[in-house]
């Protein structure tokens, strides 16, 4: 029943043959066309961009006080491009390999060849923007290699990648708001979708300065609202990212697909109290330099500085000697854990391992290393007040990245006709894992490149039709129910405050849904959330009005909204019956802790149907045509 | 850990606002400087008043969205930090902290701690760009760019758009701002075509925001977490200079 709309052709000529066959609309045409654009990150500022050059008319929101704030800006690392630049082998088919295979075959293979056919051009396009990316002395640009792959392809702008990516987007933006083909609403939050008739007619939204519930009516309406892995609450995400936008199409009946797949990053700083709100994220990049490793000696007190070298284990070289510090982030999440279950854990909390630059400064001396890594090494330094020059970097993994996210179509189109989802909202690219630096790839791609070319073929179709408005009974239905909602969480006037209940239910799915997952937990947590849900709406205290700003009004409607994605996450962690890539089921792994994936009956891509408050699953089968699915093994 | 914070608390743009002591317990070190605030607004959730209002978003140093005065200065104690950025370790117990909101006629007070910076959206508008329509793009290696180009046009590009210099400099000037966009795109080949009228435009649109004349007193480079160098200005006004001969 799900048809994900894969061109025919062999996999080099999908694309080409999609382009080729997909309905145009006349360039005149266009302005009569209404597009909405949820999100101004890069997939949302890329795509209201590059839809309003070809001439729709486009009206883009965040909920942020600026475009530029969207939290694209806080990627570090870099963004893969299969240009071969570094004549090491490498090419679209590698990359399609490699994204694929790190994704642990739980992608679409059409999808994901077309994210590394697109994937040079995004580098000539960055570039003419403006991005200042690294360059060698003879002016050519220069890579990096990050976890997962053995050739150089990242393209990096000092250890500030998605803020530079970002800030080209937002200029480009920019441009086209001077020009008034687009239409910025900063501080709107999408509250619910409106669907008429079966097809997405636009949005209700909360002006964030007034409190005032708007109407917003549109032809199509794409979403771009980023990951949702605050759920976890603490996270390497920027404070107000919200599954919130995606939860409502969902309960519009758009399907929501492989929402467990979390990502959790092996580098991020420790938690160090029960107030931390966020984990900060320290590049990944710095692996390839730095090297990871615990004491041998459980609970060990002495300083790393102390520790002598016959005395250090750096497990991940001596588990996956082929990749040592490169593995996979799931797969070095996974290995710190052990180590820290195991009490070889560092740190004043004992839940940390070390990150070190001892070798790399002997190396290659102290001004490559900051060269490379400077900025992060500042960062470090004034978040926790220590010198990583000459100490090593305690860190921890975190919840990063959601691979799961909205079903979409080869289209990037939803379950519902005329709602889009790009960027890390949707599931399309990543599989059960993505690989480092792929992900402002697939965000920039799906806006710029991938869905100015496919929304046509629906908007084609729309013209014909009669524009909605706001006028419609479907939007004043609801906007009261939008009300409805503020007004019961307004009511409830508990004794707990939004963050309690935050805390509880980061706890819950950061134990039985993070790194790894067993049954009998699983079904625990389905029962304890539903408590919290419970809890939630019976002892919360959300003070001050609906119409006025009010910040803790705001986290309140996010974190409703994250209960009951929780509760998803954790039925679809428990329908599936294997390990892949970040989902470690614990029933299914080898002796020696290494994951087993069960292809005769999981090789599909799980997209959840919201029924009445339960959730029905529907499969679309992965078969694939072009590569063989291998076991995963970075030994 | 204790402290006495005296905030800023207006409820509206018309609101006139006033300073109010709030003292608060049981702070740790190790909790950054809005995860004290958190608290905070926790503690008066439970007795039932209204939350401070102040802003963040990333909560590392990047987004730019959080910037709050403390104790007179842009970004708290510290020079080259953002407020997200600043941990109690850097208080006392017993401390009393003055926290307020940004300064200047371009920012009005939206609430509490919370400034309207769209001003500074509005300059990028001019300008702050280079028109190439998506696709258009040649083969980025085509056209090389040095070391020496690249890095300081990074230098100039990593401006996180906070704020904290204007809120800092006694003229409220957004100098330091708009030049860094400005030399970041010109100083690259492809910024060219369009250097001129980026000058005359985003700096046209400077002054009719409010935003005061820059008098060189060097302030926003101190309080600027991305230590954007003041150098950025005297080359802004060479650009100038050279734009309305050329321009
Ligand atoms: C710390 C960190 C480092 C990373 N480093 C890398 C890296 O080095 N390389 C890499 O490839 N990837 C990296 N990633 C991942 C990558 O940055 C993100 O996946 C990608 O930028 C997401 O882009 P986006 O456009 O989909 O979403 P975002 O940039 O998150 O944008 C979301 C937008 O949606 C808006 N929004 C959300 N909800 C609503 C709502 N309800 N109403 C209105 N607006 C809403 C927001 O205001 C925002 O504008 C990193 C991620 C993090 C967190
Ligand atoms: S120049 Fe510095 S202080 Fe001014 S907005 Fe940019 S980052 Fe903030
Ligand atoms: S919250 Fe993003 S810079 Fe401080």
């Amino acid at each position: 029943m799900l048809n994900a709309k894969v061109p025919e052709g062999k996999i080099e000529e999908k694309w080409r043959n999609y382009q080729a066959q997909s309905r145009l609309v006349n360039p005149a045409n266009k302005k009569k066309l209404k597009v909405i654009v949820v999100g101004s990150g890069l997939a949302g500022a890329g795509a209201a961009a590059t839809l309003a050059e070809l001439g729709y008319d486009i009206s883009c929101f965040c909920y942020q006080d600026s475009a530029r704030r969207a939290h694209s800006v806080a990627a570090q690392g870099g963004v893969n491009a299969a240009k071969n630049y570094q004549h090491d082998g490498d090419s679209v088919w590698r990359m399609f390999y490699d994204t694929l295979k790190g994704g642990d075959f739980r992608s679409r293979e059409a999808n994901v060849y077309r994210l590394a056919e697109l994937s040079a051009p995004l580098i000539d396009h960055f570039t003419q923007q403006g991005v200042p990316f690294a360059r060698e002395y003879g002016g050519v640009l220069v890579n990096r290699s990050f976890g997962g792959v053995q050739v150089e392809r990242t393209f990096y702008a000092r250890g500030q990648t998605g803020q530079q990516l970002l800030l080209a987007a937002y200029s480009q933006l920019n441009k086209m708001i001077r020009a008034r083909k687009v239409e910025m609403f900063t501080r709107h939050e999408m509250l619910d979708l409106v669907v008429i008739d079966g097809k997405a007619k636009g949005i209700i939204a909360r002006d964030l300065q007034s409190g005032k519930i708007r109407r917003f009516a549109a032809d199509a309406v794409v979403l771009a609202t980023g990951g949702y892995s605050r759920v976890f609450r603490l996270s390497t995400l920027a404070i107000g990212c919200n599954g919130s936008a995606l939860w409502k199409a969902h309960k519009r009946g758009a399907f929501f697909a492989s929402p467990s797949f979390t990502q959790i990053h092996p580098t991020a700083l420790p938690q160090s109290s029960e107030a931390q709100s966020k984990l900060t994220l320290m590049s990944e990049s710095l692996r390839n330099d730095g090297r990871i490793w615990v004491p041998k000696t459980k609970g060990d007190t002495r300083k790393a500085n102390d520790i002598p070298e016959e005395e250090r284990d750096y497990y991940l070289e001596r588990r996956y000697p082929s990749f040592g510090n490169l593995a996979p982030r799931d797969i070095a999440s996974r290995a710190a854990k052990e180590r820290i279950d195991a009490g070889y854990g560092i740190g004043r909390l004992k839940n940390a391992v070390y990150l070190d630059f001892k070798h790399a400064i002997e190396r290659f001396g102290m001004e490559t290393v900051n060269d490379r890594y400077g900025n992060l090494f500042t960062m470090y330094k004034k978040i926790t007040g220590i010198d990583a020059y000459t100490e090593p970097m305690q860190i921890s993994p975190a919840a990063h990245f959601s691979m799961g996210g909205l079903w979409v179509d080869y289209e990037l189109m939803t379950t519902i006709p005329g709602l889009y989802a790009v960027g890390e909202c949707n599931f399309s690219d990543h599989g059960a894992n993505r690989l480092g630096a792929n992900s402002l790839l697939q965000a920039s791609v799906d806006g710029y490149f991938i869905l100015p070319n496919t929304i046509n073929n629906y908007l084609a179709q729309a013209l014909k039709e009669e524009h909605e408005t706001t006028e419609h009974p479907e939007f004043s239905k609801v906007e009261q129910e939008v009300k409805e909602h503020i007004d019961h969480i307004l009511a409830v006037n508990g004794c707990k405050t939004v963050d309690h209940f935050h805390r509880e239910l980061g706890k819950v799915m950061w134990q039985e849904c993070a790194m790894s997952r067993n049954k009998s937990g699983l079904q625990k947590a389905i029962g304890q959330i539903k408590k919290i849900r419970e809890d939630f709406w019976t002892e919360v205290n959300v003070t001050g009005h609906s119409n006025e700003l009010n910040t803790e009004l705001e986290k309140a409607l996010r974190l409703a909204d994250f209960i009951e994605l929780g509760i998803l996450m954790c039925t679809d962690a428990l329908d599936r019956e294997e390990s892949c890539g970040a989902h470690f089921r614990e029933e299914y792994q080898t002796e020696d802790g290494e994951a087993v994936r069960v292809d005769d009956k999981y090789a599909f891509v799980s997209a959840w149907e919201y029924s009445n408050g339960d959730f029905k699953l529907h499969k679309e089968p992965l078969d694939f045509e072009f590569i063989q699915p291998s076991v995963r093994s970075y030994k | 850990m204790k402290v006495t914070f005296q905030i800023w608390r207006q409820d509206g743009p018309t609101d006139k606002g006033r300073l109010k002591d709030y003292e608060v317990d049981g702070l740790t070190e190790d909790m950054s400087f809005l995860e004290a605030l958190d608290h905070l607004n926790e503690l008066l959730v439970l007795k039932n008043e209204k939350v401070i209002a102040y802003e963040y978003d990333c909560r590392e140093g990047i987004c730019g969205q959080c910037g709050i005065f403390i104790n007179g200065r842009a970004h708290g104690p510290h020079a080259n930090m953002t407020t997200c950025q600043l941990h109690m370790r850097s208080f006392n117990d017993g401390d009393t902290i003055v926290v307020e909101p940004w300064r200047a006629q371009a920012f009005p007070v939206v609430k509490d701690l919370i400034v309207d910076r769209s001003a500074l959206d509005r300059i990028i508008e001019q300008g702050g760009y280079i028109s190439a329509k998506t696709g258009t793009a040649p083969e980025a290696n085509s056209i090389p760019i040095g070391k020496d180009v690249a890095d300081k046009a990074m230098d100039a590009a990593a401006c996180i758009g906070c704020g904290a210099c204007v809120a800092t400099c006694k003229n409220a000037s957004a100098a330091l701002f708009t030049s860094a966009k400005i030399n970041h795109l010109n100083s690259l080949p492809q910024g060219k075509p369009e250097q001129h009228r980026r000058v005359l435009e985003m700096t046209k649109q400077m002054a009719y925001e409010g935003f005061g004349h820059c008098t060189f007193t060097g302030a926003c480079e101190v309080e600027c977490p991305e230590g954007i160098s003041i150098v950025n200005i005297a080359e802004l006004n060479a650009r100038i200079l050279k734009a309305r001969l050329l321009g």
